[in-house]
């Protein structure tokens, strides 16, 4: 059992990023009978966790409290996250983290020996654990190094996973084509988990790595299990014109500033408090200006654009973020990449100018519906990290409850599906691998016989990326959300008539690109509906058309199914326990 | 030009061919660096070579006179053994200096968070070769 | 940045890419494309270019496009460099020169086998064998600023083995446990947390470890990330030497970190 000869798993967990290493490690620690399969398009230390630079938020010191923790989260997310999953994640995350610690992360320290913490955005005290700007790097390398110690978890490095085997009723593996050789087989388990991450690629400007395509959203979907929130898309204000590359929130945690064309802190027009002098050494003020939340700052930036206060450049417009008064000791210690980045992709050096930035696609708080163990409707089936949607985000995250999220829900998810495997020994091991053939067959049919149309992959993807932004971007409007879905159904549409140059067996990447496409398409659809469907702002999610935030309607989770033809929206109640949904306010105590 | 690895990947039934690009025999010419590491490592055989004639020099020069002692160094008059030297000598200095602007790397010392410069710990070498150096000369003049 | 953006002026420049199709030859050949120049492109920008409006059947990884996951490094006219932080601007108007890292199998096109470095990283116990037991419930180990200094320029490194296609010993010794894999031995050797020392020491200090390297240097300098592997060998070596001579000359004492 559990080897390349049978490729039958216990538990398949598909994406190698921070959420699925957490969850191999722990059954490999806690059921080392038990064998696991990895099953990753690309090699593990190469996902995108790898990018977080930020943090890790976790209260661990004594001005912190746990329901603090609590009620930042909630109200970041505009009252959109369910109360129970929050509670259990903000008493969780302190044990993770140093149990991450345990395992060799190189947290940045204080003088005397602990973990250092640092203020981050519509947090009330600081509990951002760091490692240097470096966190999601240190924090995936700390975890994919620590996978290796166990033997039990045999890893399918660059296997391209396309579909859910799901039989009876329950989900019992996956397919997956091996890039190397270009064949396609069943990965049998008796629970997949899901943490192939987010879909932030359907946008044009993003910090997302190529591979953030939503595949596990997709396979899901299609399954039908439904998506949970997908309207709910998180700008991260710092992003670098052009290249979308990530500015971490750290830079404005350390003090860091935004001004616009005129050099004015214009955050302080928009509700979230007053400035104080950057040389106070009240500086940078918690939950106020430059450390609210993100979707309000991204959202001030298109008013500021509306005002024309918004600086003009060769890849659209930006403001500018203010470093130099950190100094270079400082700047060098606390955010070295930010620095590193800077210089080699805008040719300046933020110890003496400014850092032109803009809102850019970061995250997606919607994804695969779970409850707080990450187990999906569909049996068998769990997920976890930016592609779930348990929901602790709610209608906008807050930086670094992220990073925490993988290693709580990770570790969650992998515990049930241990739990549900035990129980469930069998598997259908006949239909699955038939499943596997119809599979293959399907895949040669629909992208290596010709299709007599001339669409080309680049073009349905711009396409595609052009509309999400246009119709689906920080402010949307019904006219602007019903072209999207149009052009969406149209693109699906069209897609069937692609057929690739490539016909090759061996590493074909245009075949990868295309089936990432697919996926893209199917994640853009649901997000685009359960955007129409939602008539009310709340949070990251803005309808010039209904500007106000409608708690008696839409005090829901939006859960799309997949049809053959338009998605089916409905709706679920989130949990509400101690915190009666109130206003979000920032820039005051 | 290049083999052709056959190679099972993990299922037992398709193979792939993978191209392994011989590296050629010249591959020290093909970049500046490895050509001046190529010659760091040659100097070895210069400094040793010199070292084994020292000692020679020393075995022959037991028990002689101030006479034939002089006798030893007349072969070295003559302008080819005059040239090979000052090849040595090159050869010794370049071996010197690479090895000494290397030894940071190998010596690190820390003083809290901050590393000690690579420069001082390389210039202590240079330091300390020049007090040697100094020291010898003085004595060969107070011998000699 | 999409890759099909509208090009200011009608400037191209040549690239010159490496290609292997296994299924339809049995040798490489060098395939020239000619893409728009754009000052602030780099070289992976020129290859989606390819891959998106010249050429779908190239084959390369990439993925962050900023220099933290590794994914993306090639030879770029005969050095080896992360494409995506290889500007055009730095090669243009010559030719550039695009080629599978050195060293490696090729599987396809710019993809290279790199099983191997998985393999030592294994081998080396890459991973923190920790000195005391500690429950969680008792919180974090304690470390200094100073006592994470000493390990954390060695824990940067991004595994995009660079070094490794730079290592000419690594080139005629496939065994070398290599660059990369040792610095990420000696970043758990200096955490103070650590105690796998002895556990590392039969593959590190062995003919395929530390005692293969012959300070070439070259790994430190493409390292994209600072790491300075070559460093991390020779202090290695010092502290393998020391331990060993301190064990002949003084057998009684105990063994030191």
């Amino acid at each position: 059992m559990g080897s390349y000869q049978t490729d039958e798993y216990d538990i398949v967990i598909v994406g190698g990023g921070g959420a699925g290493l957490r969850a191999a490690i722990a059954i490999g620690e806690e059921n080392p009978n038990l064998s696991i399969g990895v099953v990753s398009k690309i090699y593990p230390m190469r996902s995108h966790t790898v990018s977080a630079e930020g943090g890790a938020a976790a209260v661990i010191k004594p001005n912190d409290s746990i329901d603090d923790h609590i009620y930042d989260t909630i109200s970041g997310a505009d009252w959109m996250a369910d109360q129970d999953a929050v509670e259990l994640f903000v008493n969780e995350a302190p044990n993770e983290m140093i149990q991450l610690e345990h395992w060799g992360c190189p947290w940045s320290r204080e003088p005397d020996g602990t973990v250092a913490v640092r203020p981050f955005g519509g947090m009330k005290t600081e509990r951002t654990w760091f490692a240097a700007d470096k966190t999601g790097f240190h924090m995936l390398h700390t975890l994919f190094q620590t996978a290796l110690k166990f033997k039990n978890v045999t890893r399918y490095d660059e296997w391209f996973a396309t579909k859910l085997l799901v039989h009876d009723g329950r989900c019992q593996g996956v397919a997956a084509i091996e890039l190397r050789t270009g064949q396609l087989r069943a990965i049998a388990g008796r629970a997949v988990i899901l943490s192939t991450g987010g879909a932030g690629r359907i946008f044009p400007f993003t910090t997302n790595a190529a591979v953030k395509s939503g595949d596990g959203m997709a396979m899901a979907y299609r399954a039908g299990v439904p998506l949970k929130d997908m309207e709910f898309v998180q700008y991260h204000p710092t992003g670098l014109p052009g290249t979308g590359i990530l500015i971490t929130e750290a830079s404005r945690g350390e003090g860091g500033i935004l001004v616009n064309k005129e050099g004015y802190r214009y955050l302080q027009d928009y509700d979230l408090g007053q400035p104080i002098d950057v040389t106070d050494p009240k500086h940078p003020q918690k939950r106020t200006m430059e450390l609210g939340p993100r979707d309000r700052l991204s959202q001030a930036f298109i008013k500021e654009r509306e005002q024309g206060r918004t600086i003009d450049g060769p890849y659209g417009d930006f403001v500018h973020l203010d470093v130099r008064h950190l100094g270079q000791k400082k700047i060098d210690k606390k955010i070295p990449f930010v620095r590193e980045l800077c210089r080699n992709y805008v040719g300046i050096d933020p110890v003496h100018e400014l850092i032109p930035v803009r809102p850019v696609v970061h995250y997606m708080m919607g994804g695969v519906h779970t409850n707080t163990d990450g187990a999906t409707p569909l049996p068998g089936l769990f997920a976890a990290g930016e592609c779930a949607c348990v929901s602790i985000n709610g209608a906008n995250r807050l930086g670094s409850n992220s990073l925490t999220e993988l290693l709580v829900f990770g570790a969650r998810a992998a515990r049930a599906a241990v739990q549900f495997a035990q129980k469930n020994d069998s598997i259908a091991l006949e239909e699955i691998h038939a499943q596997a053939e119809v599979e293959q067959q399907r895949i040669r049919e629909q992208f290596f016989q010709p299709s007599g149309g001339k669409e080309t992959l680049a073009g349905l993807r711009t396409e595609m990326t052009n509309t999400m932004e246009l119709g689906a971007g920080i402010y949307r409007s019904e006219d602007s959300l019903r072209k999207t879905c149009e052009t969406i159904r149209n693109l699906k549409a069209r897609f069937a008539h692609v057929e690739l140059t490539d016909h090759s067996l061996t590493f074909n990447t245009e075949l990868t690109t295309a089936l990432e496409l697919e996926y893209m398409l199917d994640v853009a659809e649901a997000l685009a509906f359960s955007a129409l469907a939602r008539t009310e702002s709340r949070g990251s999610h803005q309808r010039a058309d209904y500007p106000t935030r409608d708690d008696e309607r839409f005090l829901k989770h939006s859960l799309a199914y997949q049809t053959d033809g338009e998605p089916r929206i409905e709706y679920l109640d989130v949990a509400i326990t101690r915190w009666p949904p109130g206003e979000r306010v920032y820039g005051s105590k | 030009m290049g083999e052709k690895a056959e190679m099972t990947n993990q299922s037992a039934d398709t193979k792939t061919k993978e191209y392994i690009r011989p590296m050629p025999a010249n591959w020290w010419l093909k970049k500046k660096s490895y050509f001046l590491f190529m010659v760091r490592e040659l100097t070895c055989l210069f400094v040793g070579g010199y070292a084994v004639f020292l000692l020679v020099l020393i075995y022959r020069a037991r028990g002689t006179n101030s006479q034939e002692f002089a006798a030893l160094f007349d072969g070295l008059n003559h302008s080819w053994a005059i040239l090979l030297n000052l090849v040595v000598l090159g050869m010794a200095l370049y071996h010197s200096i690479t090895w000494f602007n290397l030894t940071p790397k190998a010596m690190v010392v820390w003083r809290g968070e901050e590393r000690l410069s690579p420069m001082v710990i390389a210039g202590s070498n240079y330091v300390v070769w020049a007090i040697v150096s100094i020291l010898i000369a003085w004595l060969a003049y107070r011998i000699g | 940045m999409a890759a099909s953006d509208t090009t200011t002026s009608d400037a191209t420049i040549a690239l010159d890419v490496f290609r292997y199709r296994p299924e339809q030859e049995d040798e490489p050949e060098m395939q020239r494309y000619e893409v728009p120049y754009q000052k602030d492109w780099v070289v992976l920008d020129a290859l989606n270019y390819i891959k998106d409006e010249i050429d779908g059947t190239l084959s390369f990884r990439w993925s962050c496009r900023m220099g933290v996951c590794g994914s993306c490094g090639m030879m770029v006219n005969g050095e080896p460099i992360l494409t995506c932080a290889a500007f055009l601007r730095n090669y243009y108007p010559n030719p550039i020169r695009v080629e599978p890292l050195n060293y490696f199998p090729v599987i396809r096109d710019l993809v290279i086998n790199m099983e191997d470095f998985l393999q030592k990283l294994d081998d080396v116990k890459a991973w923190l064998v920790p000195k005391e037991e500690k429950p969680v419930s008792e919180g974090e180990y304690l470390q200094t600023p100073a006592q994470l200094a000493q390990y954390k320029q060695f824990s940067m490194c991004i595994n995009c083995m660079l070094c490794y296609a730079a290592c000419p010993i690594y080139g005629q010794h496939p065994n070398f446990i290599g660059p990369a894999a040792i610095a990420l031995a000696q970043r758990y050797n200096n955490d103070s947390r650590d105690d796998g020392n002895a556990e590392r020491e039969e593959v590190i200090f062995s003919h395929e470890g530390i005692w293969e390297c012959t300070l070439v240097g070259e790994c430190t300098q493409v390292c994209p990330k600072n790491v300075d592997p070559a460093g991390a060998i020779q202090q290695a070596k010092v502290s393998h030497t020391t331990d060993f001579l301190k064990s002949v000359l003084m057998p009684w004492g105990k063994r030191q970190k």
